[in-house]
């Protein structure tokens, strides 16, 4: 029997892919965003034991609410470091008929054996991924997240060869991410994909705050403020525009 | 006796009309049946509103403002007892009279309030002097020497158990001052056959009853019968003070309004209940409506112009109430309910342009907590009308969604909401409303010996007290059902006795006249305090709940050590627990004789009783605190739910709604950030939830869709415009977040901090 490590349930997700969503938040994450709201699932040694069945069985309890668009997201935490337990839930929930999205940085993405063929399997079965670009630029994306986006990227391009469904995802942190000429260059890249459904701009929120501070972190981004709307629209213009849905 | 509609009338009135029975006796479900436009598409066809609207709503709204400057009572009357024709006409501005295309106030001002003193003539007398108003003495010394109230008889009546229990709140909210309300008069009666037949109808009824047999439930009949006659034809005075002949049906839309809100407005002049619904309307009025349209005699613009003016005064029903009853239904609620959609028993859905135009008033004139909109819901409703719903709900917070596929195998498809949430046969059935035992506290009595922790007086049976330190489960269950079948067999009792002296001495002839003389009657009881009983019994069966003593011995307090399942999380274990004691408390109810043949039934609603009723009740084994409020209605306990929403409304659904009858209410509010990125998904995202939540058998969702943000800064800064009309939801109706406690304010924001971010 195999075991996922989970951090927690939330019944009813709507901004986490398509229509009313069960999402499931694995425990564990590489990066270190400093915006992070999940702080909670950083680390790998917490957590719950739960079986795939377990939680689809879980998640079923809210078909009804589904209609003919919802289903179950994965996210966390980064879904993609339990890639084992990953792909046998993918796997069970599609032979339930459940439509999965997978919420990933990307960032355990690598194109070296033996991983390299559970990631294929992996993106046949999963109905959509939803993948934050978190900095286009390398050194920005290593100051903000502690680790480097060229495997990130790559993933991207993976998904794109495979011509699997992709939402792209980008958190707006006033003075972080929000640079006009970094939004155009993340737009470039996502030009050469030919995957991509959706740009979601995500206004930065400093919600989760406060488990920085339970958990005995310091929060860096203390006192920076969300995006007015005039620069989410901004970043929407560049980001979204001519993305067919 | 045959009794029937000269023909001559008939051609004009019911030109167009198909079907017979409805023809041949009263029957108002009958006729909409038979005439009734299905309607698939969208809003589109809806027209914004006229400039008579406008300036009516404009000035109301100044009106309303300068009541709330006055603190809350604009006008109060002190020399005359209200009833059908003690005022001359009224209008919302004398000068603007003729733009009214709906007329009749409850008094000669608008917002002034009547004075209404055969429930208790001390309630009508108090509520007045709160707002600095002095009733003329005289009157004071007819309802106290000379004429009896329904409060004195009800008093003169109590035991001392009675009043011992109603004293120490186990058992509250008691119409035993005011109105019982909750009775709704099938309106549409006026409008489809006058007031000629109803009358001639009720004398047939009168001539054939007790004839051969006079027993005293035959002259009671007889008396009431009497007196719905004379209701009867006092609204036709009525109506003629507003320059209106009803005494034949009417023979277009507007008259089908004018004649509809009459019958209305008679009961609204003669009676105070606390529920005072308006019914199933929409779908009747739009046969009038459309055939008008189909004749080319009304545009849709003036078909919304006169539903937006019937909403406008929906919207300025107003009683006079006394302090302690605001703390129990804040806000100043009147719940003139009023449903639409549903799905007829011939599998039809009922959704018709009227029922968008009713919800479409809520753009035209902003959002509102009167009328109390209703959508009986179905997940086979068309889905171009569920979008509506659910878009008006994002906008507005403003409506209530029942599910129509438990309750038309029980009430038919003519039903009306009789109160907040309860169903009722529209003309064929009257409810005796009843309140709430308060099942916290039981548990509490139970825990010790029948001795209440606030008045350590000894209310209930001196049964043995829990001695030991920790709660053991089997022991708690034992006392707890022993508490609670004292308890309910009291409540019961006590309605019995409400119920026979309001029906002898604040009988509602107005409403009765329009309902069937031999009528279905329920018997409404009402739990409170039900998810912190269910949570502190998961307490004590999963967890070790220690009890903390006072001096004397009391348990005032409870540790809790481990963790334990708790309603709300779609828990089996927690929820298996919710369902037994809903069950047992209703097969208690089922034991009792209940007054006049009622079936007896119950609810698990609070209103926004929740509040008072919490702080009379000491901490609860579940872990709350003495005093804290509980949650609202079948809402699971704040903070308990750790799943998200759905998988609370899970643990609500589990209900079993044929146990409770009288309704299970459950009020949400989520945050447009959780709900969606954008309107259109919000939209999407909850027609499916209620589609979800509905089709696994649960009752009733109120849904709030706004931030803690904008509620806390309403309460910091009641004075901002955009606040005048802010509207949320609490169980069972809705209200002006501004005309709630402080207190009350801040529970709800409690509660939604506790909710869906």
């Amino acid at each position: 029997m195999r075991y996922g490590n989970i951090h927690s349930l939330e019944s009813f997700g709507s901004v986490d892919g398509p229509g009313v969503r069960f999402i499931i938040f694995f425990q564990g994450c590489p990066m270190r965003c400093r915006y992070c709201h999940n702080a909670d699932t950083w680390r790998s040694d917490a957590g719950e034991r739960r079986t795939a069945d377990e939680l689809l069985d879980r998640a079923e309890r809210c078909r009804a609410y589904w209609g003919d668009r919802g289903g179950v997201t994965v996210s966390g935490g980064e879904p993609l470091m339990q890639l084992d337990f990953l792909l046998e839930l993918a796997q069970k929930a599609k032979r339930r008929g459940i439509h999965i999205c997978v919420d990933t940085s990307g960032q355990p993405f690598t194109r070296r054996e033996p991983a390299f063929s559970k990631f294929c399997r992996l993106a046949e079965t999963v109905d959509l991924f939803l993948v934050d670009i978190k900095h286009i630029d390398p050194e920005k994306h290593r100051a903000l997240t502690g680790q480097p986006n060229e495997n990130i990227l790559d993933f991207l391009r993976f998904l794109s060869e495979r011509g699997r469904p992709v939402w792209i995802r980008h958190v707006l942190v006033p003075g972080i991410t929000d640079n006009d000429d970094d939004l155009r260059r993340t737009r470039g890249f996502i030009d050469t994909l030919s995957n991509v459904e959706r740009v979601e701009v995500l206004p930065y929120h400093s919600l989760g705050a406060y488990k920085w501070k339970a958990l005995g972190l310091s929060y860096t981004l203390e006192g920076v403020e969300p995006p007015g709307a005039e620069r989410v629209k901004n970043a929407e213009t560049i980001l979204c525009k001519e993305v067919k849905e | 006796m045959k009794v029937c509609i000269p023909e001559e009338v008939k051609n004009v009135a019911w030109r167009g009309f198909s079907g017979r029975k409805w023809q041949e006796d009263i029957n108002v479900r009958e006729f909409i049946q038979n005439n009734y436009t299905m309607y698939d598409g969208d809003e589109s066809f809806l027209e914004g509103p006229t400039d008579a609207t406008d300036r009516l709503w404009a000035r109301l709204q100044e009106l309303q403002k300068q009541e709330r400057e006055k603190g809350g009572v604009l006008d109060c009357e002190t020399e005359v007892v209200s009833s059908l024709t003690s005022y001359g006409p009224g209008y919302i501005d004398e000068s603007m009279k003729e733009l009214e295309q709906v007329v009749g106030l409850q008094t000669d001002k608008p917002l002034k309030r009547a004075f209404m003193p055969f429930g208790g003539i001390k309630m009508a007398e108090q509520a007045a002097s709160t707002y600095g108003y002095q009733v003329n003495l005289e009157l004071h010394k007819i309802f106290t020497d000379y004429h009896k109230t329904h409060n004195q008889a009800v008093f003169d009546a109590y035991t001392p158990e009675m009043k011992r229990a109603r004293h120490n709140h186990i058992i509250t909210g008691l119409p035993d001052t005011y109105g019982r309300g909750r009775i709704v008069g099938d309106y549409r009666r006026v409008a489809l056959y006058g007031l000629d037949y109803l009358i001639e109808m009720k004398e047939k009824d009168l001539f054939y009853c007790g004839g051969r047999n006079m027993s005293e439930v035959h002259i009671r009949l007889r008396e009431e019968i009497a007196e719905q006659i004379r209701a009867l034809k006092n609204m036709k005075k009525m109506a003629e003070i507003y320059g209106f002949d009803i005494s034949k049906p009417a023979k277009n839309a507007k008259e089908a309004v004018q004649w509809l809100y009459f019958g209305y407005l008679a009961a609204i002049k003669t009676q105070n209940g606390a529920a005072m619904s308006v019914g199933r309307i929409s779908t009747f009025l739009d046969i009038y409506i459309n055939r008008d349209l189909e004749e080319g005699t009304l545009t849709e613009t003036q078909a919304q112009e006169l539903i937006d003016h019937l909403v406008l005064k929906f919207r300025m029903v107003k009683f006079a109430r006394i302090p302690s009853y605001n703390e129990l239904f804040s806000g100043d609620p009147v719940w003139v309910t009023l449903e639409m959609a549903g799905i007829g028993m011939d599998g039809r859905h009922m959704v018709t342009k009227n029922d968008f135009r009713f919800l479409h008033t809520l753009e035209n004139m902003g959002p509102a907590p009167e009328p109390n909109l209703t959508v009986l819901w179905s997940s086979r409703l068309p889905e171009s009308f569920k979008k509506y719903a659910a878009k008006i709900s994002v906008s507005t917070s403003s409506i209530q969604y029942e599910n129509d596929c438990v309750m038309r195998p029980v009430w038919g498809d003519d039903y009306s909401i009789c109160c907040c949430v309860s169903a009722t046969q529209t003309g064929k059935e009257i409810q005796f409303f009843g309140a709430r035992a308060n099942l916290a506290k039981c548990l509490n009595y139970a825990l010790n010996g029948g001795v209440d922790l606030k008045t350590r007086e000894q209310v209930g049976p001196e049964i043995r007290p829990v001695t030991s330190e920790y709660l053991d489960y089997d022991e708690v269950m034992h006392k707890f059902n022993i508490m609670m079948s004292w308890l309910v067999e009291l409540y019961v009792n006590t309605l019995n006795l409400i119920h026979y002296m309001h029906d002898k001495y604040y009988y509602e002839a107005a409403e009765m006249a329009l309902i069937d003389t031999y009528t279905r009657r329920t018997f409404a009881t009402g739990i409170a305090g039900f998810s912190h009983v269910v949570d502190s019994l998961c307490a004590i069966k999963y967890a070790k709940v220690k009890t903390v003593r006072d001096e004397s011995g009391l348990i005032v307090d409870f540790e809790i050590e481990g963790d334990f399942p708790r309603y709300g999380n779609d828990d089996e274990r927690a929820d298996e627990i919710a369902v037994w004691l809903l069950k047992a408390f209703m097969k208690k109810v089922r034991e009792h004789h209940t007054y006049r043949d009622s079936e007896p039934t119950t609810s698990i609603l609070t209103i926004t009783s929740n509040v008072v009723y919490g702080k009379a009740t000491g901490a609860t084994p579940d872990g709350r605190k003495a005093g804290a409020p509980f949650a609202p209605g079948a809402n699971p306990a704040y903070g308990a739910e750790k799943n998200g929403l759905l998988a609370s409304l899970n643990s609500v659904a589990k209900l079993p709604y044929e146990f409770a009858l009288d309704g299970i209410s459950n009020t949400q509010t989520i945050s447009p950030n959780a709900l969606g990125h954008n309107d259109a998904e919000r939209v999407n995202n909850l027609w499916h939830i209620l589609d979800g939540y509905f089709d696994q058998g649960a009752h009733h969702l109120n849904v709030n869709v706004f931030g803690v943000d904008k509620l806390k800064d309403c309460m910091e800064h009641p004075e901002k415009p955009e606040y005048a009309n802010f509207t949320i939801r609490v169980s069972g109706y809705a209200v002006k977040f501004i005309d709630l406690t402080r207190e009350q304010q801040l529970d709800v924001i409690a509660r939604s901090e506790h909710t869906f971010m």
